[in-house]
């Protein structure tokens, strides 16, 4: 009996205070390794400052088309071109974008998928509306002009 | 001389691991990447090809026109302006006219601000002037709703009650932004 009541010397405490460096740790790990996947942008962007913003509700929805003087003139001239992905795209090829992107949505969000054009404010309105005669072809009837919000809020 | 043994002398860190997830989970709701935020609006939809356009007669005190240049020159109601931050002004009088003035809008129903640009058109000056014409309209929901237009612009994330009503205000006072195809003079 006496064999189970024998106090042992030893610390019953497992220490902990090493726990929060591990958190740190795997804090620092996932902030290290985490790439949040973004387009390398090949066109500039300084787009248009407005005011009468609205925010997206839901992320999923939209797809974005940059469009603006490509940053290569070099290779892919001066003139505004349309950016989709990592890829300049001609006009024509916007309803084919269209649809990739609405595959990738559930069945009863097809209808709701939301373009968002990044429009470099050197650009005229002529391409810009070339790409929405195209979204209306695909039926993509909501565009959103991104804009960045104006700096003192 | 042996020396007195001191307990209780370490801090007690085993709450520091919770701080840390707190931290890391405040971080993580709180960060918004990249904010979509821009000008919405909706295109009109495609034209049947089968069915020919429909023939709708607008009377012409219905129609606010508005005119940019491939030189982002402005043309108000055919008088040449360059000043866009009176545009809002002139629309509110134009929507809300009610048939008073015989050059103005009937009703805020029947009114429509037709924005046409040209193909040589900047794209900034077009946003500048969009931006106006939607802000004349949020302003007079705001008004009518006693609300701010920040508020207006975040309707999602008011009460639904608040929604329904705003629901009710856009059938009697509709924003109809026409935005017309762009004249082929500029170029590009």
């Amino acid at each position: 009996m006496s064999k189970f009541k024998k106090k042992s010397s030893a610390s019953q405490e497992i220490p902990t205070s090493a726990l929060p460096d591990i958190i740190f740790m795997l804090l620092f790990f996932f902030m290290v390794t985490t790439v949040l996947r973004e387009t390398t942008i090949l066109v500039e962007q300084n787009l248009p400052r407005a005011e009468q913003l609205r925010k997206m509700q839901k992320k999923s929805l939209v797809s974005y088309i940059y469009i603006g003087k490509p940053k290569d003139t070099d290779r892919y001239g001066g003139e505004p071109r349309i950016q989709t992905n990592d890829v300049l795209i001609s006009t024509d090829d916007v309803v084919q974008f269209v649809e990739a992107e609405r595959t990738k949505l559930s069945e009863a969000e097809r209808n709701q998928i939301t373009m968002s054009l990044k429009v470099d404010d050197g650009a005229k309105m002529g391409l810009v509306s070339d790409v929405q005669q195209e979204l209306r072809e695909a039926n993509a009837l909501k565009v959103l002009y991104n804009t960045p919000p104006e700096a003192p809020e | 001389m042996a020396r007195k043994k001191r307990s209780g002398g370490e801090v007690s860190a085993g709450s520091m691991a919770d701080i840390a997830f707190l931290l890391l989970i405040f971080f993580l709701v709180t960060t918004t990447i990249a904010s979509d935020k821009g000008l919405a609006i909706s295109l009109p939809p495609k034209p049947d090809p089968n069915e020919p356009p429909p023939d709708i007669k607008f009377n012409e005190r219905n129609i606010f026109k508005v005119l940019v240049n491939s030189q982002d020159r402005m043309l108000v109601e055919g008088e040449p302006m360059n000043d866009a931050s009176q545009l809002r002004e002139m629309v509110q009088t134009f929507v809300n006219n009610n048939g008073r003035d015989p050059e103005s809008s009937d009703s805020p129903t029947k009114a429509v601000v037709s924005f046409k640009t040209d193909r040589g058109t900047s794209y900034e000056r077009y946003i500048e002037i969009l931006d106006e014409l939607q802000g004349a309209y949020y302003d007079m929901y705001a008004e009518r709703m006693q609300l701010t237009t920040k508020q207006i612009r975040e309707i999602n994330e008011q009460e639904p009650s608040v929604q329904d009503e705003y629901k009710e205000l856009k059938k009697e006072l509709p924003m109809q932004i026409s935005i017309a195809e762009p004249s082929k003079v500029g170029g590009n």
